[in-house]
C-alpha cells in the first residue's frame, strides 16, 4: 500500500559560519490518507525545519537536504522542480504558520489573497473564486463572510488572523495540511477554538495533518500518532493512546512529567528535565539526550541509538527502552 | 497587620483602577480611556503565592505595576506596610521599591544587552545605596549561587546564556534588596516546557527559603494550579473570581473561570476523549469600549437580561473562614 506521504531518512543541514548545524538527522515516518500525526519537541529540535525540507521551502544557502526522500503520492518532494514543488504547494499540500502574518499580505485584503489562490490553482473566474472564499471565511466561523472579504488582515484578531490563513490553505482542498504551532501565539481559549475547528474539518474534509507543537498536552486529543523529537532525531514515536500511557522514551517521560496535573491537588515538586538541549553542530556518536538522561548508563555514552522497535507501530530510540517498559508505577497514569 | 482568615494581610488593594487615556484629533484631545484595571480589590496574605490568570488584555499586567507603583494608578488604595502606595511621594516611593520587586516574562528584552551579569543583578543595590563595592560583589555572588548559577559567570553577558539562565539572572536582579514581596509576570511563558519546570522549581523554593509573598500571572492554568495558594481570575479589567486554588478548579462558581478551565488540554488521550468542552466564542472585546454591567455577558452561555443590565457584584458565596468571591448573577446554579 502506498502511503500519502512518507518521508524516508530525511537529513537537512545548515551550513554557517559558525560550523555545520545539523538540523534534521536522518528522520523517517509516513501519512496515510486522512490521518495525523504530531510532532512534537523543544524549540530548536528540528520540527520546522524537518517540514520545510518536504516543502522545499529551506533558505538555500545555508541550508540544504542533503539526503532522504519524501514521497508525496509517490513522487519525491525531495530535489523537485520548483515549478511543480510550487503547484503541489497551496494546492495538494498547504501549510499554516504561527504568525500569520507570515503568511497573509497585509496590503492585500483577505477577499483577494483567497481569490487569487483559487483561481491560479482551480482556475475559477472571479465570481467562483469570491463565492468560494466567501464560503471558506463561512466554514472556519468568521462571522458575515461577504463582508469580511474586503478586509484587510490587521482588521482581524489575532484568533480570526489564524482562521483566515486556515481558510487560504484549505481553499483549494488539499489531501495533507501542516500546521507549525498554529496556536502557540495564542490564548487557551483561542487555541481551543481553532483545535475543535481543525478537527471538525477533518471529519468534514477528510484531510491528512501534520500538527507540529511542543506541547504534548495540546495534540493528546487530537491526533492519532507522534513522534518525539530532539535534537534533530526522532526519539519515539507511537499511536496517541500508547504514547501518553507508557512512553518508552526518557524524554518523552520527561516532558510528561515536567507539566502540572491540572486534575491532582497537593502535588510534589515538579520533575523538571536538568541541564539544556545539546548545540547541534556535532555528530552525535552518543544518544543525544544522554547528558540530561537520568536513566544513562555507559553504552549510552558511547553509542547512539537508533530507532528500535518496540511494539506493534511503537519506536525508541533509547538503550534501555525495555527497562522503562519493565518499570512500574512508570507511565505517567500509572 | 490585619488579619483576615486567620491569615496576615500583607498587601491590601483597594478598588484599584489604571484607565489609560486615549487621545484623538489635531488637538489631541482625550476622547476616551483604555480600562485596563476597573476597580478591582482583594488582598494578598503574607507568604502566599496569589495567582493572577485571564486571557491576554484582561490587565494582568497592568494590574501587577499599578500594585508596584510602576505605573500611577487612576484610582484606589495599595496598602503595604502601613502605608497607602499610591501616595508616596518619589523618595518615599524609591526606599518601599526595595521590598518589592518584578519578574518579567521575556528574559530576552528585559536583561540589559550591554551588562554584565555582575552589573545586572548589582544594579538595584547600587541604586539603594546598598553595602560598598565588595560587598555588592560578594552579595552578587551570593545571589548567582542562590538561582543555580555559577558565580564564576559574573563577568558574562546575557547573549552568552540560554533562556532558563537569562530567567535565573532575572530573578537574581529581583532578589538583590532582600525583598519580600515578588510580583512574577508570566516568568515562563517564554521558555521551554523542560525548562519551566527548573524554572517553577526554583521560584518555589525561594518562597520557602527567604519567606517571599508573590503575586504570580501566568496564562498556564495548570502551572497556576501547581503554584498558588488562591487563585484571582480577571476579565475586562475586572476580577471576577477569587478563592482557594483547588476551590477555583475543582468548584468554579463563574462561567469565564469554566470557560478557561474547559479550554486547558489534558495530556491524556483518554480524558480529552470523554470531555464535555465548554469553547468560548469570540475573543476578548476591547476595554476602551467594555459591555455593559457584566462586561463578560455577550461570551457567556448563562448570560440573562439582568447580565446586561446590572453590575453583578463582587460577594462571598463562601464562608468567613473560607472565601470564595464571585462576581456572577447566576453564581447560585453552579453550586
Ligand atoms: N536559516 C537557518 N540558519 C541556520 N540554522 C538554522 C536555520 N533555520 C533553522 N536552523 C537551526 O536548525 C535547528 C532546528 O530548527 P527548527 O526546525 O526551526 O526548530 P523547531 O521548529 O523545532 O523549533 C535549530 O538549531 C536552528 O537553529
Ligand atoms: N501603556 C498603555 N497605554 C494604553 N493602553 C495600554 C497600555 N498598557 C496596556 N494597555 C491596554 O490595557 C489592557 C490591559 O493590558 P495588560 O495589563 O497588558 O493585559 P494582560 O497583561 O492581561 O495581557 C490592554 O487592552 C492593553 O492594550
Ligand atoms: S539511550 Fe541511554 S541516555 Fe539515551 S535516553 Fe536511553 S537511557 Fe537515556
Ligand atoms: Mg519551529
Ligand atoms: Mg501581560
Amino acid at each position: 500500500m502506498t502511503h500519502l506521504l512518507e518521508v524516508r531518512e530525511l537529513v537537512t543541514k545548515f551550513y554557517t559560519e559558525q560550523g555545520v548545524v545539523n538540523a534534521v538527522n536522518g528522520i523517517s515516518y509516513t501519512l496515510d490518507e486522512g490521518e495525523s500525526i504530531a510532532i512534537v519537541g523543544e524549540s530548536g529540535s528540528g520540527k520546522s525545519v524537518g517540514v520545510l525540507s518536504i516543502m522545499g521551502l529551506i533558505p538555500s544557502p545555508p541550508g540544504r537536504v542533503d539526503s532522504g526522500e519524501a514521497l508525496f503520492n509517490g513522487r519525491d518532494m525531495i530535489g523537485m522542480d520548483p515549478e511543480e514543488l510550487r503547484h503541489i504547494r497551496g494546492r495538494e499540500m498547504a501549510m499554516v504558520f504561527q504568525d500569520p502574518m507570515t503568511s497573509l499580505n497585509p496590503v492585500l485584503t483577505v477577499g483577494f489573497q483567497l481569490t487569487e489562490s483559487l483561481k491560479l490553482h482551480l482556475g475559477m473566474d472571479d465570481n467562483q473564486a469570491k463565492k468560494r472564499a466567501a464560503e471558506m471565511l463561512d466554514l472556519v466561523g468568521i462571522p458575515n463572510p461577504e463582508g469580511r472579504l474586503s478586509d484587510y488582515p490587521h482588521q482581524f484578531s489575532g484568533g480570526q488572523r489564524q482562521r483566515v490563513m486556515i481558510a487560504m490553505a484549505l481553499s483549494c482542498n488539499p489531501s495533507l495540511l501542516i500546521a507549525d504551532e498554529p496556536t502557540t501565539a495564542l490564548d487557551v481559549t483561542i487555541q481551543a477554538q481553532i483545535v475543535e475547528l481543525v478537527k471538525q474539518l477533518q471529519e468534514k474534509l477528510g484531510m491528512a495533518i501534520i500538527w507540529i507543537t511542543h506541547d504534548l498536552a495540546l495534540v493528546a486529543g487530537m491526533v492519532d500518532k507522534v513522534a518525539v523529537m530532539y535534537a534533530g532525531y526522532i526519539v519515539e514515536q507511537a499511536p496517541v493512546h500508547d504514547l501518553y500511557k507508557k512512553p518508552l522514551h526518557p524524554y518523552t517521560l520527561g516532558l510528561l512529567h515536567s507539566m502540572p496535573k491540572l486534575d491532582a491537588t497537593g502535588q510534589e515538586r515538579l520533575a523538571s528535565i536538568e541541564g539544556l538541549p545539546p548545540d547541534l553542530r556535532q555528530n552525535f556518536q552518543h544518544c543525544p539526550f544522554s547528558p540530561r538522561c537520568p536513566y544513562a548508563i555507559d553504552k549510552c555514552k558511547q553509542e547512539n541509538p537508533a530507532l528500535m522497535s518496540t511494539g506493534p507501530n511503537r519506536l525508541s530510540a533509547c538503550w534501555r527502552w525495555e527497562d522503562l517498559r519493565e518499570e512500574t508505577g512508570f507511565g505517567v497514569n500509572a | 497587620m490585619s488579619q483576615e482568615n486567620g491569615k496576615e494581610i500583607f498587601i491590601q488593594v483597594n478598588n484599584l483602577k489604571k484607565h489609560f487615556p486615549i487621545f484623538r484629533g489635531v488637538f489631541r484631545r482625550q476622547t476616551g480611556a483604555v480600562k485596563a484595571v476597573d476597580g478591582i480589590s482583594f488582598n494578598i496574605y503574607k507568604g502566599e503565592t496569589l495567582g493572577l490568570v485571564g486571557e491576554s488584555g484582561c490587565g494582568k499586567s497592568t494590574t501587577g505595576r499599578s500594585i508596584l507603583q510602576l505605573l500611577k494608578p487612576t484610582d484606589g488604595e495599595v496598602l503595604f506596610r502601613g502605608q497607602d502606595l499610591t501616595q508616596l511621594g518619589q523618595n518615599e516611593l524609591r526606599k518601599s521599591r526595595r521590598h518589592m520587586q518584578m519578574i518579567f516574562q521575556d528574559p530576552y528584552a528585559s536583561l540589559n544587552p550591554r551588562m554584565t551579569v555582575g552589573n545586572i543583578i548589582g544594579e538595584p543595590l547600587e541604586i539603594h545605596n546598598i553595602g560598598d563595592a565588595n560587598s555588592r560583589k560578594e552579595r552578587v555572588k551570593e545571589l548567582l549561587r542562590i538561582v543555580g548559577l555559577n558565580p564564576y559567570f559574573i563577568n558574562r553577558y546575557p547573549h552568552e546564556f540560554s533562556g532558563g539562565q537569562r530567567q535565573r539572572i532575572g530573578v537574581a536582579r529581583a532578589l538583590a534588596t532582600n525583598p519580600d514581596f515578588i510580583v512574577a509576570d508570566e516568568p515562563i511563558s517564554a521558555l521551554d516546557v523542560s525548562i519551566q519546570a527548573q524554572v517553577v522549581n526554583l521560584l518555589d523554593d525561594l518562597k520557602d527559603d527567604l519567606g517571599l509573598t508573590y503575586l504570580f500571572i501566568a496564562h498556564d492554568l495548570s502551572m497556576i494550579r501547581y503554584i498558588s495558594d488562591r487563585v484571582a481570575v480577571m476579565y475586562l479589567g475586572k476580577i471576577v473570581e477569587l478563592s482557594d486554588k483547588d476551590v477555583i478548579f475543582d468548584h468554579s462558581l463563574h462561567p469565564y473561570t469554566q470557560a478557561l478551565l474547559s479550554a486547558i488540554p489534558i495530556p491524556d488521550p483518554e480524558k480529552e476523549a470523554k470531555r464535555q468542552r465548554l469553547i468560548l466564542e469570540g475573543g476578548v472585546p476591547s476595554p476602551a469600549n467594555p459591555p455593559k454591567a457584566c462586561n463578560f455577558h455577550p461570551r457567556c452561555s448563562y448570560a440573562t437580561d439582568i447580565c446586561s443590565e446590572v453590575d453583578p457584584e463582587f460577594r462571598n458565596m463562601g464562608t468567613e473562614s473560607a472565601a470564595h468571591w464571585v462576581a456572577c448573577h447566576h453564581a447560585e446554579q453552579f453550586k
